[in-house]
């Protein structure tokens, strides 16, 4: 108990000691404050966006092409429009995480030329006020899947998805670091990028159920669902999707893969960073 | 013995100039190799051992390197060789007010501010107070600094600078904000730094302001480290010599820009001549003529020529217009012509000068001709060699009386 205390404080010192931590947390909290302060409405925006989506998917694919939805195992829920929602919402970080966080360098050129601090806080900064949206999207999320008929039983799944949602933070930071780092190098990173989000989307299966792949996979003999499996995007949604559409733990498989792929972006984002963050300034 | 704050050894610089204006992936992977690139060395070779507890003025002209200099020790830029080291704790001042959100208060951009500056949460609670006064915002601290006027954004970025209190600081060219209250209050935070004993190091090319705020300097030329010492001396070197190079600055104004008037007469050049040669230079004491050629296309009668000199910092030194009464001149006839202006002893000290010219006509509210900075000159150091300012006095000691 005393030792619990004295690592809280010292947790606690720490935070107003450091410098580092100190401009961390001051740069998302600009981000963050900078959200709200922008529109009269604030963050209501940042939730309004998903639900747009969610409404021309569910309507294109869910009555247009009459997908089916899958049943959620635990749920009980047959429902194409929470199935997109619990798929859209999650994917949002994935795409808006990438595309915010590869401009943290090149946006923040008049800072970086001025200054000297260590440069991975920028996009650090900006994903963690990004992950700080998403997470009141989760909470709005949830509550509405407990409202659409899964009742309080959704609460009992919350703790799940904490792992899930720093993996997938690691995740969206470590593809970040690399982007940023390589848009200070060649600007056309940000319409090939957004050529790939498209693609990304519809490798995700974010918003056709992996039943269709199947299909495909039988119809064409080639191993679309392997590429479904290896891809982060959808290993990622799913897992969101096995919490809150389901209401199941992710299966360890998919806890493997998502570690795996949350580890080696950031080992890959750091040592790109390592390397190139002391010589970007003169480039930008 | 006192020991260095600042050593730079052996520091080169280049940077890649592009050939292409974007650089693409594209076209990366379509050319199958990097972009095509010039090499420039900004910084060649620099050895500099900075003292401890001393305030250094790096000095140079554009493109000489020293901001260069300043960021590879502000960590900004990474030399390509050589290293620099420092003691303490180091903070620069390239810029005030960075990285403040014009949508967060006052208050919460202090706080922003001293983070991206190197501050703790702790040490920003306990400065608070402290940097709010020195800018004297503190009625406005809670609204958003984007209502902030320019003045009252500036004060506030420099009070949270000046607040970081490294020991040793960079400074470039920042020390000119705010109204003349808050100027002499920034000078007396930098004699409070001296007399603590922390380090300055400040780039300006505001060489009379290096003067008296400097105990040592090193000049730069092109990339290079040309000399370094007392401040006087390296400062008078730099003086004479920084302007002996034939650069963009001096004398290469050949045709006139921007003729305002009624345009009866134009100006077409000025001339700077001593001993009847024309020179790009002059030396405090010559005597100075100034010719000024002009085309007179209709007749102007009762003409009036006037001449000021300009001092690089925009302030005007000293004027002339000729008199109707002293010295009339005859009516101008359509041709060219000149008319000479005669300074038997040039009172003035060394430094960056421009002519600015016009011709009148008395009993006529609007001039004629009129340019600006027509020509621009350096003076070097002659005789006498006072010590500040613009001008010299030929003023003398006497009667000193002790006990």
């Amino acid at each position: 108990m005393a030792l619990d205390r004295a690592r809280t404080s010292s947790l606690r010192e720490s935070l107003v000691k450091n410098p580092t931590l100190n401009l961390l947390a001051n740069l998302t909290l600009r981000e963050i404050k900078g959200q709200y302060k922008k529109s009269v409405l604030g963050r209501a925006w940042s939730l309004l966006n998903p639900l747009a989506n969610i409404a021309v998917y569910s309507l294109v694919f869910g009555i247009l092409v009459r997908a089916e939805p899958p049943l959620g195992t635990n749920s009980g829920l047959k429902s194409f429009a929470l199935w997109i929602a619990c798929g859209i919402i999650p994917w949002g970080f994935l795409a808006t995480g990438t595309s915010v966080g590869r401009g943290a360098l090149t946006d923040n050129a008049a800072l970086l030329t001025k200054v000297y601090f260590p440069r991975f806080v920028l996009p650090t900064s900006t994903i963690l006020a990004l992950a700080s949206t998403f997470v009141t999207e989760l909470a709005a999320l949830t509550l509405f899947m407990g409202l659409a008929g899964a009742g309080p039983r959704v609460l009992l799944r919350l703790p799940v998805l904490i792992p899930i949602v720093i993996l997938n933070t690691a995740f969206v930071l470590g593809v970040s670091l690399v982007l940023s780092i390589g848009m200070v190098y060649f600007g056309d990173i940000q319409h090939i990028w957004g050529i790939f989000l498209q693609l990304w989307l519809y490798a995700s299966g974010i918003v056709l159920p992996l039943a269709y792949v199947q299909q495909a996979q039988d119809k064409y003999h080639f191993p679309f669902v392997m590429i479904f499996q290896l891809n982060p995007g959808y290993q990622f949604v799913e897992a969101y999707r096995n919490v809150l559409y389901d209401f199941a733990v992710p299966p360890l498989s998919r806890w493997l893969v998502m570690l795996v792929w949350a580890v080696v972006a950031m080992g890959i984002g750091a040592l790109v960073f390592r390397k190139f963050s002391a010589q970007i300034v003169e480039e930008l | 013995m006192t020991s260095s704050a600042v050593v730079v050894s052996d520091v080169s610089k280049s940077f890649r100039i592009y050939r292409d204006r974007q650089r693409s992936l594209k076209a990366t992977v379509i050319k199958g190799g990097r972009a095509r690139y010039d090499e420039f060395w900004a910084l060649k070779d620099i050895d500099l051992e900075i003292q401890q507890g001393k305030t250094f003025g790096l000095l140079g002209n554009n493109g000489s390197g020293k901001s260069t200099l300043l960021k590879c020790m502000a960590q900004i830029l990474r030399p390509n060789k050589g290293s620099i080291t420092h003691v303490g704790r180091m903070a620069a001042m390239l810029e005030v007010g960075s990285g403040f959100h014009p949508d967060l208060s006052g208050r919460d951009n202090v706080y922003l501010n001293g983070a991206i500056l190197g501050m703790s949460k702790a040490e920003i609670d306990g400065k608070f107070d402290s940097i709010v006064d020195f800018s004297g915002v503190s009625d406005f601290i809670d609204q958003p600094v984007k209502n902030y006027s320019s003045g009252m954004y500036v004060r506030l970025g420099f009070a949270v600078s000046i607040h970081v209190e490294p020991d040793v600081l960079l400074v470039d060219e920042v020390l000119a904000v705010g109204d003349m209250a808050f100027q002499e209050k920034c000078t007396e935070k930098f004699a409070e730094f001296h007399r603590e004993g922390r380090t300055v190091v400040v780039v300006s090319h505001a060489v009379d302001q290096m003067r008296s705020f400097c105990d040592d300097a090193g000049w730069l030329r092109k990339g290079e480290l040309m000399g370094v010492g007392p401040a006087q001396d390296v400062i008078n070197e730099y003086a004479d010599q920084a302007h002996n190079t034939p650069g963009a600055e001096v004398g290469d104004e050949t045709h006139l820009k921007g003729h305002v008037g009624s345009g009866e007469v134009t100006i077409d050049r000025f001339e700077l001549l001593t001993d009847g040669h024309e020179v790009d230079h002059v030396r405090t004491g010559d005597a100075v003529t100034i010719r000024m050629h002009f085309t007179c296309h209709k007749p102007v009668e009762k003409p009036q020529f006037g001449f000021e000199l300009e001092h690089d910092s925009g302030f005007v030194v000293w004027g002339h217009i000729s008199d109707e009464k002293d010295y009339p001149f005859p009516t101008l006839t359509p041709g060219t012509g000149a008319v000479d202006l005669v300074i038997p002893s040039l009172p003035l000290r060394p430094g960056v000068f421009s002519i600015n010219g016009g011709i009148a006509a008395v009993g006529r509210a609007r001039g004629v001709e009129q340019v600006l900075r027509a020509l621009t000159f350096s003076v070097r150091g002659g005789e006498p060699h006072e010590t500040s300012g613009v001008a010299v006095m030929h003023s003398r000691f006497e009667n000193l009386v002790q006990g």
